[in-house]
């Protein structure tokens, strides 16, 4: 699983609190390879280290959109080219 | 039909009338302006700052309007949302239904703002008279109001 071809780099971006927590809005970076689903990626960005850990703390809190659409943890990562975190929507 | 972000205010009788421009098979225009209240908890509000993600909320709104479209007979709908610092009376937003009839225009304003408010990805930001500011949670009680179409099929 060491194939970086299949392993692409994706961009991970960060709304509202989370952006704040996070201390950025967004990056690039390429995932590791037993990331396959939302949950995962939930449970990997709280084992980051700091400020990671402060901002994912609450993974039931934070709500997930890949390539412009909502998902669910059970979701698939698959070809993901932009994964965003952000607390649930308080619009309208 | 049409959904955009907005930073200026938006003018609601120039935006009806362009709307329905010419179509007289609308029987009934039915409009919701959502606005920032002057207070918190019994604490003044100085300011409200809306948030966004640009490019996701352009796709969801469109999704919400296609779903409306899909419930209700509307012969056109307007959705505009404001992002930026706005002052307590400013206008956040405009959601306009029109339909032959009015229980058409009714029930697609009201499902436009529901699945607004928990799918098109906004954040308000409250700073109070102190300078603090949090960031607004999320009611349950709007979930609740977007759920309920879910139980009621197109």
């Amino acid at each position: 699983m060491t194939d970086t071809k299949t392993n692409a780099e994706v961009t991970l971006r960060y709304f509202a609190w989370l952006r704040e927590r996070a201390g950025r809005g967004e990056e690039r970076l390429k995932l590791p390879p037993d990331v396959l689903t939302v949950g995962d990626l939930l449970r990997w960005q709280a084992g980051r280290g700091h400020p990671f850990d402060q901002a994912f703390a609450k993974p039931e809190a934070i709500r997930v959109a890949i390539d412009h659409a909502h998902v669910k943890p059970t979701a698939a990562i698959g070809a993901a080219r932009e994964i965003a975190f952000f607390p649930p929507v308080t619009g309208g | 039909m049409a959904a955009r972000v907005s930073r200026a205010d938006f003018d609601i009788s120039a935006e009806m009338a362009a709307l329905i421009g010419g179509d007289t098979g609308i029987g009934g225009v039915a409009l919701f302006v959502g606005k920032v209240r002057g207070e918190v908890n019994g604490e003044p509000l100085v300011s409200l700052t809306l948030e966004h993600y640009p490019e996701m909320t352009e796709a969801e709104l469109e999704r919400i309007e296609a779903e409306a479209r899909e419930r209700f007979a509307l012969s056109a709908s307007l959705i505009i949302h404001r992002v930026g610092e706005l002052k307590p009376g400013d206008n956040i937003v405009l959601v306009i239904a029109c339909a032959p009839h009015r229980q058409d225009a009714f029930a697609g304003a009201e499902f436009l703002m529901d699945y607004l408010k928990t799918r098109a990805p906004f954040w308000k930001k409250e700073t109070l008279a102190d300078g603090s500011s949090r960031w607004v949670d999320a009611r349950e009680s709007d979930e609740e109001a977007a759920s309920t179409w879910v139980s009621t099929p197109p």
